[in-house]
């Protein structure tokens, strides 16, 4: 691989995990950090059956997170004990389902992801969208946290938590079908929760904590794709193994 | 009755088929301060989510045109190491910093007392979870004070807070009631409190049990009726005022 291609490699990372701690910002307060995980894996069926169509892997995950995107949502909205292991069930399930339709030689990579086989086309697209997304969650941030306080305050307001939920979770679904590319389905709920819960570990305020879930997504993202290039290991890991690495540098310097 | 703001009309609120409140009728006046009472169950809070148009009901519940609601939820269960301080909390709303210090100030929150810095380094300056009962209640009041509203909805303003700060709270709903132009609703399990503050009492045990000023409705009868054998507690209560 040749400079460029890394520093290019890095970029694309940097933009998806950059996005990804955001988002994960938010779950990590919502008390719904199963849902990250949960949702990576449900994006594995949704791969296997558009590389079986011959359809395009991301294309195939963006649709399995949409319909199991609703899917949470509705449970949210309807139930009032949330019902996690009926998420942690079903999501178990997608991928287990997943797992036996993938067909062999593409079933590593949908796993654990391979970010150097991104073509330069998917890597622009996935750092222009990973940058909608960032401004899209900052629109929504205010009215997701008065939300997270007291949903009662937010409707009281004027604020539908319901729908401001809807969207959080569908941005969520297209990080996620981003990052499979990148870090594969078994860790890309890491790369969602794991920047968040550092930085609550040492963010007083919001504004700190937004920063440092951004911070800490980056990091990792450099550090883990130049560590593996370097190494000759696979990046999903390394990025994922990078980020738990600064969870418990925040620990130690916890407040 | 003065000017009518709040007028509510065979109000009936059922959950899966569960009748939580029925035939609800009462007016509130501008300037009034109106006292929900009953039980443990009686669906006082219902009553209030009704009105701020959170759940579905039957019946009519008209606002008068216009009317800004403030809210104030009852104690709110919010994680210490939420990572929000207080000043990011109001900077939830888009108001002035101006605003806000006003807001603080009718709350009795202001900045050189007890000392210079007191507010900013004990509350503003905080992670909002692990504010007092009393001061983040004096907070919530303030937050909803910073949209002008017309009537503040008060959810049991002193339920979880200690005795100083519960008469710091009255303290604070007597100069509120001075306002011009504010209406308070509030729910309260203190029937001291509501001789004292409200104009009008509700007395609630899932239907209407007794209407209007505190001293005429107020009565063995529907004391009873609202507590059943807790009612003599209630009474005796009453007799010291």
């Amino acid at each position: 691989m040749n400079t460029n291609n890394l520093l290019f490699l890095i970029m694309v990372g940097s933009a998806v995990a950059a996005a990804a701690g955001y988002l994960g910002s938010f779950m990590v307060i919502k008390r719904m950090s199963l849902v990250g995980d949960a949702l990576s894996h449900v994006a594995l069926p949704g791969m296997a059956i558009a590389i079986l169509l011959h359809l395009s892997p991301i294309v195939g995950a963006l649709v399995a997170l949409t319909i199991a995107t609703v899917g949470i949502w509705y449970l949210e909205k309807t139930s009032k004990i949330y019902p996690e292991a009926l998420v942690g069930i079903f999501f178990t399930f997608a991928l287990a389902v997943g797992v036996l339709i993938t067909p062999e030689p593409e079933l590593l990579e949908a796993l654990f992801g391979d970010i150097e086989k991104i073509t330069v086309m998917e890597g622009v697209w996935a750092i222009l969208i990973s940058l909608l997304v960032i401004f899209a969650v900052r629109f929504i941030s205010k009215k997701l946290i008065l939300g997270v306080i007291s949903e009662e305050l937010a409707k009281s307001m004027n604020i539908s938590t319901s729908t401001t939920n809807f969207i959080y979770l569908l941005l969520v679904g297209i990080i996620v079908a981003l990052g499979v590319k990148f870090v594969g389905t078994l860790l890309m709920g890491a790369l969602v929760i794991v920047p968040a819960a550092s930085a609550k570990n040492i963010s007083r305020g919001i504004t700190n904590y937004y920063l440092y879930s951004i911070l800490f997504g980056i990091l990792s993202a450099i550090i883990g794709i130049a560590s593996a290039n370097y190494f000759h290991i696979s990046p999903g890991p390394a990025v994922v193994l990078t980020s738990i690495l600064i969870f418990i540098l925040s620990y130690l310097f916890k407040k | 009755m003065k000017d009518s703001l709040l007028r509510v009309t065979d109000l009936k609120v059922k959950f899966d088929h569960h009748v939580v409140l029925d035939d609800i009728n009462f007016e509130v006046g501008k300037d009034e301060t109106l006292a929900v009472i009953g039980p443990n169950g009686a669906g006082k809070t219902v009553l209030f989510r009704a009105l701020l148009g959170l759940v579905p009901y039957e019946g009519k519940v008209e606002w008068a045109k216009g009317t800004k609601i403030g809210y104030v939820p009852q104690k709110l269960s919010i994680e210490k190491d939420l990572p929000l301080t207080t000043l990011e909390f109001f900077g939830l709303k888009e108001k002035s910093r101006k605003e806000i210090d006003d807001a603080l100030a009718s709350v009795g929150f202001e900045e050189d007392k007890p000392h210079k810095g007191h507010l900013s380094q004990h509350v503003l300056n905080r992670k909002i979870g692990v504010l007092s009962g009393g001061e983040l209640q004096r907070v919530l009041i303030a937050f909803a004070l910073l949209e002008h509203p017309d009537v503040l909805l008060f959810d049991e303003p002193t339920a979880g807070v200690d005795i100083t700060a519960e008469e710091t709270i009255y303290g604070l709903l007597r100069k509120l009631q001075e306002r011009e132009n504010l209406t308070i609703i509030l729910i309260s399990h203190e029937l001291h409190v509501v001789y004292r503050y409200a104009n009008n009492v509700i007395c609630l045990n899932k239907e209407k049990i007794c209407f209007g000023p505190p001293r005429e409705v107020l009565d063995k009868e529907s004391l009873e009726k609202l507590y059943g054998h807790e009612a003599g507690v209630y009474e005796h209560h009453h007799e010291h005022k």
